[in-house]
């Protein structure tokens, strides 16, 4: 008995192939991570005398782009899956592509938004506020980078998976995309809770 | 799902979604300048995050099609995160007569 | 399992090199060991820690004999033991039993080993992720037992790291932090793994219902994990923060230190720590007890000969004590200052999970009933666990009301309390899952006189250990003292028994050489085991090969009746195992 059983096709039972058990069950482990932060910040917040509107201090506009770059990287992750459910390789690649080049325009956006923050004296130690920014945005921003490891390997060589076992490749970018809309969903949560309020 | 035609229809449906967030954004943005009071900002911002959040879970990650185990799940995390943070809530708000809260 | 693919395809074992077979191995039962053996090291560890703590209470202010001279000047100058020193011990201690010694014991080791081969599958669902998930904790091992050597010394703010002490601790506390990433990390993968392995590789026929109560504590033990590491994560990466980018999540404003005010942002909240620590901290307890039941159940039921009394009410208890455990942290927090509604709260919901608890306990007495019992070694810690288990219990009790809490909470007795439950508690159950299952991993039985010289001692030290702390702690000695009481006179009437627990302690090191010598020569010269299952069990585990090969089962398991149908009224034999037609 040397083989691992439901790695490309599903168990009858439970109706999961086991890496797709695995993401959520990874998942469930990061909502508890961001969401104890998120209580850290309600309880800080709610403690504080007094606490500063975000966008008095953040840069609102800049956000709300990089949320519409997040949101577009989702859009191309979902449809680079389809296009492999598709049978077209070619597809995937652009869209995938687009997927990780939008999470470098990401990142690249965040280190300016930083960078600015730094250059007015603004670092975690000025303020509660700044700390559990620069803490919440950073975690995430390393998820992005872990999201543009993964989505590499994808791209380049653990691509060439799709030759000898298709349907084990669409499973595993699947499971790569339900990451990375986690990782879009966390920013659809910190925008507003940091920029807005 | 592993026809041509399905795959269309699910592109379809990736297209509007994506819309639909778009414009949650905007709209997110454009109501935080309109300066309501901090328990209605919080209500209002936080209401259209969970749309958005139920559109990308249940549409980009196909949680509307998946399984019960899963729901299982989420089910167990969603509970435990709420009494993570309600709990903690309340005892800040719960303390013994004649103390306050050091910040 | 009929969707074969040539991806799920390993190549067996005799082609792999000695790096990949023992090393950085993919298969659950090397890494199973590799568990079993770092852990057993860190247990001896930190045990003799706690040896050299004892020294301090007894005889304090006096130079240690022999070790002294060793420990340097930093720490015991001309061997007397220096306050700071006496605080990392206490506080690595506590680190280094619970993250580095049981929990991989019970989860890692056993867990590892057993599950797969108790549910019928071939591996754990992700073999090459158990491997990053020993590794990470064996680089957190490492780092832990490297900030011994830093200037200053290890962490010293105790296990829960409170702020804002921890804040302004020595760099040690940063290590602390650092090697806590990697064992969450490790753990959070380890839970992932086993809760995947459980739902998605039973063999034909393992119903959910059909599982050992073994693998139902591990499947509990694996949540627990998964959701209650991650807020220690968040708020050790807050601390770590605090630490090394001087903000202020747990330092309120106006903090003084040695006279100085430090300079800080504040606005910070050191109760949010507690908070933090302790949503991890209740549910670890249970991590740390649930899968000993579990160990306990299965030697009960093979030792007597007959099934475990309401498999299902145990099954139902043991999944409401890990749901119930995370609504229950703040009890640890009644003396911070809590309001009587929050406390109200949380002191129903202590006494609320009690019950499942007490059930479980009752049922595995209740099996003992009209039993034939086997009276192996085994079994021996196996009896020895249930009341030693139950003193902790009951006297958990008190604590969990917060009028009596208020009172005990800083003294010997909560030492006391955990200890009976994870030292003759766990430490007992691990020993009992040693002996068991030796045979299936070596082909070997562990020698039987040996085995007793072991158990007795350690079964008469271990509470001559404890009990005295009931009463020290009932008489108000405080717990965190590093004389152990000495100035204050109220103790006096209960500080001799420091002297007698401490030589206690010394003893029961002793006694576990017997464990020691039995582990390293019966592996090579103990009686070999005459068949496959020389326990006549009824747990797939005894259906392998002995030693399991890589891929455990020759061929594919089918499941046909429960986990224990022992003595079965009719049957050819006392015991029917479960892919037994």
């Amino acid at each position: 008995m040397e083989l691992m059983p439901y790695i490309v096709k599903e168990r009858p039972d439970t109706g999961l192939f086991n890496a797709k058990l695995g993401i959520w069950l990874f998942l469930s482990s990061e909502v508890m991570l961001f969401g104890a932060l998120f209580s850290a910040y309600v309880l800080l917040r709610t403690g504080a005398p007094h606490w500063p509107h975000g966008s008095s201090i953040l840069n609102v506009p800049i956000g709300a782009f990089n949320t519409v770059v997040l949101i577009a990287s989702s859009v191309t992750m979902v449809f680079s899956w389809a296009a492999l459910k598709e049978n077209k390789f070619g597809k995937f690649k652009l869209n995938l592509g687009l997927t990780i080049l939008l999470a470098f325009v990401f990142l690249i956006v965040k280190a300016i938004e930083y960078g600015a923050k730094f250059e007015h004296h603004l670092y975690p130690k000025t303020s509660t506020f700044l700390a559990i920014y620069f803490t919440l945005t950073a975690l995430h921003a390393l998820h992005v980078i872990g999201g543009i490891v993964v989505n590499g390997y994808f791209w380049g060589p653990g691509a060439r998976m799709w030759q000898a076992e298709p349907e084990r490749f669409v499973n595993r970018i699947e499971i790569a995309g339900i990451y990375w809309h986690f990782v879009d969903l966390v920013w659809i949560f910190l925008f507003p809770t940091l920029y807005l309020l | 799902m592993s026809q041509a035609h399905d795959i269309k229809q699910e592109v379809r449906k990736y297209w509007k979604v994506f819309v639909a967030l778009l414009i949650l954004t905007i709209v997110t943005v454009a109501i935080s300048y309109l300066q309501f009071g901090l328990a209605v900002a919080v209500m209002v911002a936080l209401s259209i995050a969970m749309v958005k959040g139920s559109l990308v879970a249940c549409f980009f990650m196909h949680l509307i099609s998946e399984k019960k185990a899963i729901f299982v799940l989420l089910g167990f995390v969603v509970f435990f995160f709420l009494s993570l943070m309600l709990l903690i809530y309340a005892s800040y708000f719960n303390l013994p007569q004649g103390t306050t809260y050091v910040s | 399992m009929t969707h074969h693919t040539p991806s799920g395809h390993h190549p067996s074992l005799s082609q792999l090199g000695f790096w990949r077979k023992y090393i950085f191995a993919t298969d659950h039962k090397i890494i199973g060991l590799q568990y079993g053996i770092t852990a057993l090291f860190f247990l001896l560890f930190g045990f003799c820690l706690m040896l050299l703590m004892r020294w301090q209470l007894a005889y304090p202010g006096e130079p240690i004999p022999f070790i002294g001279k060793f420990l340097g000047e930093g720490r015991a100058p001309g061997g007397i033991m220096l306050p700071e020193f006496y605080n990392e011990l206490g506080a690595m201690h506590g680190t280094i039993m619970v993250f580095l010694g049981i929990v991989p014991l019970v989860f890692g080791a056993f867990g590892n080993y057993i599950v797969p081969l108790q549910i019928g599958a071939p591996d754990m669902a992700f073999p090459k992720l158990n491997m990053i998930s020993y590794w990470l904790f064996f680089v957190g091992g490492v780092v832990m037992l490297v900030s011994f050597f830093l200037p200053g010394g290890a962490a010293s703010s105790g296990w829960t790291s409170y702020s804002p002490l921890a804040n302004i601790a020595s760099l040690g506390q940063t290590f602390w932090i650092i090697g806590m990433f990697f064992l969450i990390n490790s753990s959070l993968l380890g839970a992932i793994n086993f809760i995947a392995t459980v739902i998605q590789l039973r063999a034909p026929g393992m119903t959910f219902m059909r599982l050992p109560f073994f693998v139902w504590s591990q499947l509990v033990t694996a949540f627990l994990l998964l959701l209650a590491f991650p807020p220690l994560e968040a708020a050790a990466v807050m601390q770590l923060l605090d630490r090394v980018a001087h903000t202020s999540f747990f330092l309120p404003s106006g903090l003084v230190v040695s006279g100085e005010p430090l300079q800080v942002s504040g606005g910070g909240s050191v109760l949010l720590w507690q908070h933090l620590f302790w949503f991890l901290g209740h549910p670890e307890v249970y991590v740390l007890i649930l899968p000993a039941m579990g160990i306990i159940a299965e030697i009960i039921a093979n030792n007597i000969r007959k099934p475990l009394w309401g498999y299902r009410s145990m099954v139902y208890s043991v999944v409401f004590i890990g749901f119930m455990s995370f609504i229950v942290w703040a009890h640890h927090m009644y003396l911070t200052g809590m309001g009587t509604t929050i406390s109200a709260f949380f002191q129903a919901t202590t006494m609320i999970i009690s019950i499942p608890s007490v059930i479980i306990l009752t049922c595995l007495f209740l099996s003992l009933w009209g039993g034939s019992i086997r009276f192996n070694v085994p079994m021996l810690f196996t009896l020895a666990f249930l009341p030693m288990f139950g003193i902790g219990g009951l006297t958990g009790l008190p604590l969990g009301l917060s009028a009596p809490d208020i009172y005990l909470h800083d003294t010997y007795y909560v030492i006391a309390h955990f200890h009976y439950i994870v030292a003759p508690g766990t430490i007992f159950a691990i020993f009992a899952g040693i002996y068991h299952w030796f045979p299936k991993v070596t082909g070997r039985h562990l020698n039987n006189l040996l085995g007793h010289i072991h158990f007795w001692p350690s079964f008469f030290m271990m509470n001559c250990i404890f009990i005295p702390m009931f009463a020290q702690g009932l008489a108000g000695v405080s717990r965190r003292l590093y004389d152990g009481g000495e100035q204050y006179t109220f103790a006096q009437g209960v500080l001799p028994l420091h002297k007698m627990i401490s030589m206690c302690a010394w003893i029961l090191a002793l006694a576990q050489l017997p464990f020691i010598i039995n582990l390293l020569w019966s592996m090579f010269n103990g009686r070999k085991v005459s068949s496959d299952n020389p326990w006549e069990a009824t747990t797939l585990e005894w259906a392998t090969p002995t030693p399991p090969g890589h891929g455990n089962f020759v061929k594919v398991p089918t499941v046909h009746r429960g986990p224990y149908e022992y003595s079965v009224p009719g049957a050819a034999k006392d015991f029917t195992p479960q892919n037994e037609e």
